[in-house]
């Protein structure tokens, strides 16, 4: 990998499912370091997006490329791109009935070890490094002993993917409308979670309608995806001016 | 964009639970068979070769007067071709001259078939604490560490034997649970049975060893209709384990078994069962058709009956494993878990008849439902109006695997006095793309995935298992499901 090169690189993406075209020439670079805040009317192709790099196995490239840390990742599984530092957080984080937050948490975080040939932890050695990434979210322990997300309100699962997040320590993170939702509470909480977690060697995606969410998370730039493209890119004045004019002007 | 996502994880999820079936080989071994078809000679036949007295005979030839008369069952959801029994081979059984005196007799063809199952009628399974009776296609060719229970006053011993030795208990008992013409396959069975387990714990005592049975149905042409009989006397406890495999074959084996259990005051008897009968190939071609009637008679104050079922296996299944709770206080309790794959079918559930007063019973299902298998959940609690102060918790849940396969509770209650307390959930999930790719989005593999899901879902039935069965079951399932998930 040559220095600098940027962590994420999408060339002239296109991208289909039942042979209807959802995204066209997507082109977008993500350097070390950034937040990249991509917003867009409903149904503009802004989850799908977020979809298609995790590699969800429903849609279909049809032309294009994603160079992930310098190479092209379309062929990569979706937990080999977990493994190399691609994490999504889901607008709609899923239920695991009868699946406990601590073993599912557990294999997560020892599926990566494994992959980067490190010493898998035991149960007891995983608390520890789990009770230290529950404070950053402020959630408490009882809820290790919970099913994934099961009978969680809407605060309590996007506080999980950010504590996820924390845990398998991403380089790319793609949230997904991880504000919608949120009382003004959990808003701080999440947002000082993720203001924690980036660093100069990290890269967010952040997928929102709002406005709301960037008063706490500064963005470097701004996209407006519409149909598919990417019609307008900005800096973090041009949420405001969405905020203010909506998307029609455009 | 469901569709055609679906596509691609039921595609994995056929991979993952598609697993081969590993017991499907079968022995070429010497055989004594009565012809096939059924008629009055054949019964006269079979019990002339088993040397029965009058009282067995009459037994048969009544049953088969009462199944002759009876309609074969169309309640269940299930379907399948009629069924020919003039097309099945009544008593098939390896041949030896004599009546074996101790296992170093037993046939090394047959010795090494257990063998190739993973049972050992040595030593093994003395470490292991349990006595093994094991039945071959129709007979039981051994059972072990029988003297060692008989210093007890424990009598486990194949129903043939204790027909001999035992004529007073089996004319007490035999038919007293399940009567001759209960329903159409326990008639069959009465009639044809060739063999099976029988137990007896004496009064106040607590069986040392736990007791299991191991069947197995080899003959392609044959049907296995075994008899069990477990009497429980007063203050005493037993914990019994039975294991079913059969080789595979493209044409169906029936099997039509009857068992009966009898607790009476204060005994507890334990009953465990882990089903994989050969279940047919994946276009669902071939697999045993199995028709199973077990009851429990909780004739005491205080008596208790536990089923536990682990049922993988049979192309069909229709089995209700069921308490009567006449005693006082007495106590009946099913666990289950089902799981069906391919083109498997399984109408299975139970029935909680309660006489006694203060009597209570607890029902926890869970189906699994994969490829394209029916899986029904079919259950009676039946409170009568001397069941004062009766209970009863059932929770049925269902898993769904796919979008092709299908899952159905048919619970009854019938409630006739106002001191009863019922409860009844039931829940229907789906392990669906959207989970499985969720896992998979935080690096957690498709089988680690589904294992997690599936034992998750049957953790409350696990945990009822002997400690040495449920780490098979765990194991089973999982083969069981290898392929289909993804």
């Amino acid at each position: 990998m040559i220095l600098n090169s940027p962590l994420l690189e999408i060339k002239n993406l296109q991208v289909s499912i039942n042979n209807n075209k959802i995204l066209q020439d997507l082109n977008l670079v993500i350097n070390k370091g950034e937040i990249h805040a991509i917003m867009g009317p409903n149904g503009s192709g802004k989850s799908t997006f977020s979809k298609i790099l995790a590699g969800h196995p429903a849609y279909s490239v049809l032309s294009g490329d994603i160079i992930f840390k310098g190479s092209s990742i379309l062929n990569l599984d979706p937990e080999e791109r977990s493994h190399l530092g691609i994490f999504l957080a889901f607008q709609y984080p899923i239920e695991i009935p009868g699946v406990s937050n601590e073993d599912f948490l557990r294999l997560a975080y020892n599926s990566k070890q494994k992959f980067y040939n490190k010493p898998e932890v035991d149960p007891l050695e995983f608390l520890t490094i789990i009770s230290e990434k529950l404070e950053l979210v402020k959630m408490s322990s009882l809820f290790l002993s919970r099913n994934v997300n099961e009978g969680f309100s809407g605060g309590e699962k996007k506080r999980n993917e950010i504590l996820q997040m924390i845990l398998l320590d991403s380089e790319l993170s793609i949230l997904d409308e991880t504000d919608s939702g949120l009382d003004i509470d959990a808003l701080k909480i999440i947002s000082n979670g993720i203001n924690n977690f980036m660093n100069p060697t990290k890269s967010i995606i952040l997928i929102t309608h709002y406005q709301r969410l960037l008063e706490y998370i500064n963005p470097t730039y701004v996209h407006v995806m519409q149909n598919g493209k990417i019609i307008k890119t900005g800096c973090a004045e041009l949420a405001k001016e969405l905020e203010n004019k909506g998307y029609e002007w455009l | 964009m469901v569709n055609q996502s679906n596509k691609v994880l039921n595609k994995d999820i056929t991979k993952l639970v598609n697993q081969t079936y590993q017991y499907g080989f079968s022995t070429i071994i010497e055989k004594d068979i009565i012809k096939k078809g059924l008629n009055e000679k054949t019964i006269h036949l079979i019990s002339q070769k088993k040397k029965e007295t009058k009282f067995l005979l009459n037994f048969r030839l009544k049953a088969y007067k009462k199944w002759k008369q009876m309609p074969e069952p169309e309640w269940a959801y299930l379907k399948f071709p009629q069924l020919n029994y003039q097309d099945v081979i009544y008593y098939s059984a390896p041949k030896s001259q004599k009546k074996l005196k101790d296992l170093s007799q037993v046939d090394p063809e047959l010795l090494r078939t257990f063998e190739k199952l993973g049972i050992s009628l040595t030593e093994q399974k003395r470490l292991a604490n349990v006595a093994v009776d094991i039945v071959f296609d129709s007979v039981s060719i051994g059972t072990t560490f029988q003297e060692e229970l008989n210093k007890h006053g424990v009598i486990f011993s194949s129903i043939s034997e204790a027909v001999d030795e035992y004529p007073e208990l089996i004319e007490k008992y035999l038919g007293s649970v399940v009567p001759i013409g209960d329903n159409y396959f326990s008639a069959l069975n009465s009639a044809v049975f060739t063999d099976g387990s029988f137990c007896y714990i004496p009064q106040d005592t607590v069986c040392p060893l736990d007791l299991s049975t191991y069947f197995r149905i080899n003959d392609q042409k044959s049907g296995q209709f075994e008899r069990t009989l477990i009497i429980s006397e007063k203050n005493s406890q037993v914990n019994y384990l039975e294991g079913c495999t059969a080789p595979q074959y493209d044409t169906n084996q029936l099997h039509a078994a009857v068992v009966e259990l009898i607790a009476l005051e204060n005994a507890n008897i334990k009953y465990s069962t882990v089903q994989n009968w050969y279940s047919g190939n994946e276009f669902g071609k071939g697999g045993v058709y199995n028709f199973v009637t077990k009851r429990g008679l909780c004739s005491g104050l205080n008596s208790k009956i536990l089923w536990t079922q682990i049922e993988t296996g049979s192309s069909i299944t229709w089995k209700y494993p069921s308490c009567l709770m006449l005693g006082d206080n007495s106590q009946g309790e099913f666990y289950s878990v089902a799981l069906t794959n391919n083109y498997q079918q399984a109408d299975t559930g139970t029935k909680m008849i309660h006489i006694g007063k203060n009597t209570r019973s607890r029902i926890i299902s869970k189906g699994i439902s994969a490829g394209k298998s029916k899986n029904s959940y079919r259950g009676l609690v039946n409170i009568t109006n001397k069941a004062l102060g009766a209970r009863n918790y059932s929770q049925c849940d269902s898993l769904l695997i796919g979008n092709l396969s299908n899952a159905n509770t048919f619970p009854f209650l019938s409630v006739q006095n106002s001191t009863t307390k019922i409860e009844h959930e039931a829940s229907t999930s789906k392990i669906g793309e959207e989970q499985i790719f969720y896992f998979l989005q935080r690096g957690i593999c498709l089988e680690k995935a589904v294992e997690l899901m599936i034992s998750g879902f049957c953790r409350d039935i696990f945990t009822k298992l002997p400690l040495e069965f449920a780490a098979e079951a765990d194991k089973l399932l999982t083969l069981k499901l290898e392929g289909s998930v993804g």
